[in-house]
Formats: structure tokens, C-alpha cells, sequence
């Protein structure tokens, strides 16, 4: 009996001193640390990302009194309004047209940089930096003073030229080319900044070879340049088409949505449902209708971008 | 080291004498013996224009007993509109929150009835006019105070110079200084006549096309003149009916005669139209002439503000009222009730428009005819007919007398301008009309 207890004692003890150890284990382990490491900031977006996504839900599910359950019903509602597809429309305009500008942009002027001798290009991209670095609400507020109907300095220059003057904000032609103009003002230095880094990453070998085998200079951009920095150019688009399809404040300054609604996009006019008309429900409706379009856009380009992985 | 022990003979003693005492005090009334205010208004316009309000707030608290604190908040990008559905959602916040003129109706469920400060404020201030009672009342209940700081008449803001020159209007004849108008002829055809000359002589009149209050105020007057309502009081749609049409065919008239970027407008832009010297006449509060006082003094000498101009169903002027609210959820409401009949005592009221330059507007009856609005000039008596002292115009908001929560829809959705301006801009009559009747039936929801 009694050496059955000791053995019964030793297993115990064995089996404690494992778990002991298995858990020094897990806790030593880098994915552990990095999961702490991280908490702070997952909490953080749970916290600031996930309840208030939540909370949208909840609200776009409720009548516009707020006082009951409607399911689905704002999201068909909207579906019957005309003003609510010209947002799809424009915001679909808006966002893929200053993501190709900025895109292209920032290609071409990254490779200006790039080209420039090491010693002078920190001032170089110091201030092509400052657009993207400006709180965008201040340098907008600068824009509709250019834009302005009494005071625009563009009318004015263009004045000595015999044109104009342009109803920069009033027409709609001119204001979607302002909104977007400001956005891939704003929007542009970023672009360039990734592929700068990209194009830096870029082994000058590849070039030397492909020199040797009598490449021209688009044909380098074509069959190196392209393909290396192909990952940092879907995951840049990716990233700014979400921001620039979430943008609120360039058109919120400028044009407020006008003239004739042509220039709102998902945010400025949630905010001129939900909070200027006192319709919560229908402007979060109207904001979470962005989440699947954005979903569809992510899923494309990181399926790429895994692909290109994988194959690496 | 000696330590006194505490019999239980001592701590009897003790306690008995502490209770005795306790007792017997007298009742010392503390600094902030009432409790705390907190208290959100509206950042004023006007320079130096808040230290009426905390003045005001300081003299109360001080005889009161009540701690305060103030927030000013600013109108700027619908800050203090975002307070209020913040501080709704939250059911927590200021115990005062200072309101624009739609919300105490778009929060109705939230505020304290305040029947019991608005029924002695008429007696002793006189009536108010119908638009407050329209935005600040409901089923009898009053939702909100009126509010002197903020409110507002947004009627035409003339340059006496311009206005003859091209128009052959003498503004100061039509609305004399200390005197009743002489307006029978100021009609909506007049009107047209003097745009189309100003017009021709390159100054036109800055009246906004846009999506924000002033363009829509504008709007509001004009369809109001002719009779035109989308949304009749009772709920229903009303938008093809003859009278809509011709407040459409008058605006189309008068759009060919504005600004081309009039649709781009937003509140500051008819301001910088007036005080830049290139516009006959904007539809404003004096705001824009107390601006022009400092940065274009000769602009501002030719300025005067007078009432709007007559339709077929009458003369309507556009007027914006601000109100404070007493959240029902709030934490001290019978101070903040106390502290509201302070501040619309007729000495209060005097002190809101004296400090503003004339530019607050008080709600009640008793109350269009201080010394400020005499005064203030150059050009002496340019603010005489701003309040509308011989009551010649009813006060009116654009959308009514639709139900309030159908008709704030329609105000900030500016359907009134994007109606006249699809008009003006080549959509047909049935097409614009079409268009303003899907817009209301989608602002039926509720």
C-alpha cells in the first residue's frame, strides 16, 4: 500500500514538473511573447475598431426612432433610393480614379528620387513628404481658398491668361476634378515613398543582366522593376483604396457633397443622414455598405499577393 | 515609550460629545452648496460676444451657490449638432446644452419639459413667434427655452449705393431708420428686376445655390412667398402643385441672374461676396456688415438691412432660433431650470444683444426694440429693421409647416436648392418635381 502512495506521489510529482515546464515553455515561446507584446494593441482595436463596428450593425438594424428592431429593412430602403447609387457611382469614380493617379504619380516620381545622386535626395523626399504629413483638413482648408468662388487664386492667375473664370466647386465636372485633384495631392507622396523603398529593394544585378542581354529602359520597368515591386504596389493600393473610399474630410471641406449631391461619397453623406438629418440608422447603414465592396477589393488583391509569396 | 489607553468611559464620553456637537452646529451653507452646472453653448460669431453668457452664468452661480463650468462649442462642421447626438446616444453630458434650431425636436424623447420656465418667460417677455413655437414645442410641451444668442433673421443685407445706382431702389426710404416701412412695392417682381439689373452692372446678388443653411433659408422664404410646401403639416406630399411650380419658374428666373458658382456656395461665401465689394446684396444676418466694419469699412457704410420682399402669399424672412435644452437625463435640472430664467430676463436679453452688436435676436414679442438696433451703425439705424420691430414679415423656416422631423430632412438635404437648381440647370418642371417627391417619400420614414 505504502509503495504504491510513493509511486502514486512520484508520478504526481512528475507529472506537476511537466506542466511546470510546458508552461515555461509556451510562455518562451516567440508566438507567445509576440502575443503579449501585441495585446495592448489588440485591446486597443477591439476596443476603438471592433465595438464601435458592432455597435454600427446593431444601430443600422433599428428603426429611425431607434426604438425597434427592423432587420434588414433601412439596407432595402436604401436600395430604392436613386441619390443612394449615385454615392456607389461616385465613390467608385472618386476612389479608383485617385488611386491610379496616385499610383502613377508616385511610380514616376519615386523613380525621379531614386535616380537622384544619395547625398541631395533626403531633402528631396523630405519635401515631397509634406502634402501626406500636413493634416489633410488644414491643407483642404488651404485648397478651398484656392478653389474659392470670390477670392480663387487660380481664377485669378488664369484671369491673365484670358480664361476662366472656372467654377472650380460649382459645377460638376470641376468639383469631382477638385475632390480628386486634393485627394492625389494629399495621397501621392505616400505612394511614392513605398515604391522608393521598393524600388531601392531591387537587386542592381538584375539591371546589369538585363543590360548585357540589350534591354531598353522600358523593358527593364517591364520584366524587373514591375514584377519586384508587384507585392508593395497591390498591398499600397490596397491600402489607399480603403482610405480613399473611407474619405470624409477632402469633400466635407470643399464641396460638402454638392453641387446636386454629384460629389458625396460614403462617409460625407452618412454624415448628412445620420447626424444632419437625425437618421443614425440609415447613416450607418450607409457607412457599412463600404465593408463589402472593401472586402471584395481585399480579397483580390491579397489572394494575389499570397500567390506571389507562394511562388517566391 | 508611554501609551495612552483609551477607557471605555472615555470613548463613550467622546462619542456622545461629538454627536452633541454635531447636532448643535449651526447649518454653515457651503461655496457651491446647490451642487454643479455643466453648461455647453454655442461659440459665438461675434469677438467678445461669450462673455455676456459667462458673465451672465458667473452673477447667477455666485447668488445661487452652484459650481459651473462652461464649454463653448463651435457650429463649425456641425460640432456642437455631433455634442448633441454624442451626448443623446451617451444619455450623459452637459446638464445645458445650447441647441440649433432643429434639434430640441430631433431629441424630443431626451429633454426635460420646461413648461414650467416658458409660461412665466411669455408673461413677463411677450409671445414668441410661431417658428419657435413650430421647432421648440411639441404636443403641447415646451422642449427647449429660446435662446437670444445665435438666433437669428436672415434677411437682405442691400448696398444703399449699388441698389440705386443700378436698381433705382433706395433701401433707406423703403425701411427708414426709427420709422415703420414704406415696403408695399418691395414685392418677389421687384426683386427679380433688381437682380437682373445688378446683374447686367456686374455686381449681382450673392444668394448661395448650396446644401447649407444660408442657401436653404434663402430657398425656404422664396417657396414660402408663393405658398409652395413639399410636405404639408399634416404629412402629406405636396410637392406638384401649382404653387411649387411657380416658386420653381421664379427661381430658375432668379438663378440666371446669380453668381455661376452660386451651387458651390457654403455660409461664409455670401459674406466674402458682400464685403469684397462685388455683390448688390446678400440674404444675411449683420454678421457679414460686422466683418465689414473692421476689414472694409467703406463697404460697411453702405450697407442696410431690411425685410425681405413680398410673394403672392405674403412676406416671409428666413429666421434661425437657437435654443437651450435641459437633458432629462441631466444631473442638476432644477438649477439648470433657474439658471434659464436668468439668462432670458429682460436685463439678460438686453446684455446678449448689446455685447453682440445687435446681432442676437431675442424671441419674444416685448423685445425688438432696444437701443443697440437704433444705434449701431455707420451707417446709423442700419440695423433698425433687423428684428423686424413693426412685426412686417412672418418669421419662417424652410420645410415647414411640414411635420418637424419630415421638415429636417428636407432642410438639410437642401431639397428645396437641388430642386430649383436641376430646374434651372435643364431637368423639366415634371422631372425636377418627380425627383422632390421621391426625396420626400424616402423622408417619411419613421
Amino acid at each position: 500500500m505504502a509503495d504504491v502512495v510513493v509511486e502514486q506521489g512520484r508520478v504526481a510529482r512528475a507529472t506537476g514538473a511537466r506542466k511546470g515546464s510546458s508552461l515555461r515553455n509556451t510562455l518562451g515561446r516567440k508566438s507567445t511573447v509576440a502575443f503579449f507584446l501585441t495585446l495592448p494593441l489588440i485591446l486597443l482595436i477591439l476596443l476603438l475598431v471592433l465595438y464601435p463596428a458592432l455597435y454600427s450593425i446593431h444601430l443600422a438594424t433599428l428603426n429611425k426612432a431607434m426604438t425597434k428592431f427592423v432587420g434588414l429593412s433601412n439596407f432595402t430602403f436604401l436600395f430604392k433610393r436613386e441619390t443612394f447609387w449615385m454615392v456607389v457611382r461616385q465613390s467608385c469614380i472618386f476612389a479608383i480614379t485617385a488611386v491610379v493617379f496616385k499610383a502613377l504619380i508616385g511610380f514616376i516620381v519615386a523613380h525621379f528620387v531614386h535616380n537622384i545622386p544619395a547625398k541631395g535626395q533626403r531633402k528631396w523626399r523630405g519635401m515631397l513628404l509634406v502634402p501626406w504629413v500636413i493634416p489633410p483638413a488644414m491643407s483642404t482648408l488651404a485648397w478651398l481658398w484656392l478653389f474659392d468662388p470670390s477670392y480663387s487664386a487660380f481664377n485669378y492667375t488664369l484671369s491673365f491668361f484670358g480664361v476662366g473664370p472656372i467654377p472650380w466647386l460649382g459645377d460638376t465636372f470641376w468639383a469631382r476634378f477638385s475632390v480628386i485633384l486634393v485627394n492625389v495631392w494629399y495621397g501621392a507622396p505616400f505612394f511614392m515613398i513605398m515604391y522608393l523603398a521598393a524600388l531601392k529593394s531591387v537587386p542592381d544585378q538584375l539591371y546589369e543582366a538585363a543590360e548585357i542581354d540589350g534591354a531598353n529602359w522600358w523593358q527593364k520597368i517591364w520584366h524587373i522593376t514591375l514584377p519586384m515591386m508587384r507585392n508593395i504596389i497591390a498591398i499600397t493600393t490596397l491600402f489607399s483604396l480603403i482610405v480613399t473610399f473611407a474619405n470624409f474630410d477632402i469633400v466635407r471641406i470643399l464641396t460638402s457633397g454638392g453641387p446636386l449631391d454629384t460629389t458625396h461619397l460614403f462617409a460625407t453623406w452618412a454624415f448628412q443622414v445620420g447626424i444632419q438629418s437625425s437618421d443614425i440608422p440609415l447613416g450607418a447603414c450607409v457607412s457599412l455598405f463600404m465593408v463589402p465592396i472593401l472586402a471584395v477589393a481585399a480579397i483580390f488583391i491579397l489572394r494575389d499577393v499570397n500567390k506571389r509569396g507562394n511562388e517566391a | 515609550m508611554s501609551r495612552k489607553k483609551l477607557t471605555r468611559r472615555q470613548f463613550v464620553a467622546a462619542t456622545a460629545m461629538s454627536s452633541a456637537a454635531l447636532i448643535t452646529a449651526p447649518y454653515v451653507r457651503g461655496a457651491y452648496a446647490a451642487g454643479k452646472l455643466s453648461i455647453g453653448f454655442w461659440d459665438h460669431w461675434v469677438p467678445g460676444a461669450n462673455k455676456a453668457s459667462t458673465d451672465l452664468v458667473n452673477e447667477w452661480a455666485a447668488k445661487e451657490k452652484v459650481e459651473v463650468s462652461i464649454d463653448y462649442i463651435t457650429s463649425n462642421n456641425k460640432k456642437i449638432e455631433l455634442t448633441a447626438a454624442a451626448e443623446a446616444q451617451a444619455k450623459s453630458g452637459h446638464d445645458i446644452l445650447q441647441m440649433p434650431s432643429w434639434w430640441p425636436q430631433a431629441y424630443s424623447e431626451n429633454l426635460e419639459p420646461l413648461n414650467d420656465v416658458m409660461e412665466p418667460l411669455l408673461k413677463q417677455n411677450g409671445e414668441v413667434n410661431g417658428t419657435v413655437k413650430y421647432l421648440g414645442q411639441s404636443g403641447g410641451k415646451w422642449l427647449a427655452v429660446p435662446a437670444t444668442p445665435g438666433s437669428q433673421i436672415k434677411g437682405p443685407c442691400s448696398r444703399i449705393d449699388l441698389m440705386k445706382k443700378h436698381a433705382g431702389i433706395d433701401v433707406q426710404e423703403m425701411y427708414p431708420a426709427g420709422g415703420p416701412p414704406k415696403a408695399d412695392n418691395w414685392t418677389m417682381e421687384t426683386f427679380l428686376k433688381a437682380a437682373e439689373a445688378c446683374h447686367k452692372a456686374g455686381v449681382p446678388f450673392g444668394i448661395g445655390l448650396g446644401e447649407t443653411t444660408d442657401s436653404v433659408d434663402t430657398a425656404g422664404a422664396i417657396f414660402q412667398s408663393f405658398g409652395a410646401e413639399l410636405v404639408n403639416a399634416k404629412g402629406d406630399i405636396t410637392v406638384k402643385t401649382d404653387q411649387v411650380r411657380q416658386a420653381m419658374e421664379f427661381y430658375k428666373k432668379l438663378i440666371a441672374f446669380l453668381p455661376t458658382d452660386a451651387p458651390s456656395w457654403d455660409d461664409a461665401s455670401n459674406n466674402k461676396w458682400l464685403i469684397s465689394g462685388r455683390g448688390a446684396m446678400i440674404l444675411n444676418p449683420p454678421s457679414a456688415w460686422a466683418v465689414a466694419k473692421r476689414d472694409a469699412p467703406q463697404v460697411a457704410e453702405q450697407c442696410w438691412t431690411h425685410g425681405f420682399p413680398s410673394g403672392p402669399k405674403g412676406r416671409f424672412a428666413p429666421y434661425l432660433p437657437y435654443f437651450w435644452g435641459v437633458w432629462s437625463f441631466g444631473k442638476n435640472k432644477e438649477a439648470a431650470k433657474s439658471l434659464l430664467v436668468h439668462m432670458s430676463s429682460p436685463s439678460s436679453i438686453e446684455k446678449f444683444v448689446a455685447v453682440s452688436g445687435g446681432y442676437d435676436l431675442p424671441a419674444y414679442a416685448n423685445m425688438t426694440k432696444f437701443k443697440t438696433w437704433q444705434e449701431e451703425g455707420p451707417p446709423k439705424g442700419t440695423l433698425f429693421h433687423y428684428p423686424d420691430p413693426y412685426k412686417h414679415q412672418t418669421l419662417s423656416i424652410a420645410a415647414s409647416p411640414a411635420p418637424p422631423k419630415i421638415a429636417q430632412q428636407i432642410y438639410f438635404q437642401a431639397t428645396l436648392t437641388k430642386m430649383a437648381l436641376r430646374f434651372a440647370r435643364g431637368e423639366t418642371m415634371d422631372q425636377a418635381l418627380a425627383w422632390a417627391e421621391g426625396e420626400c417619400e424616402g423622408f417619411m420614414r419613421s
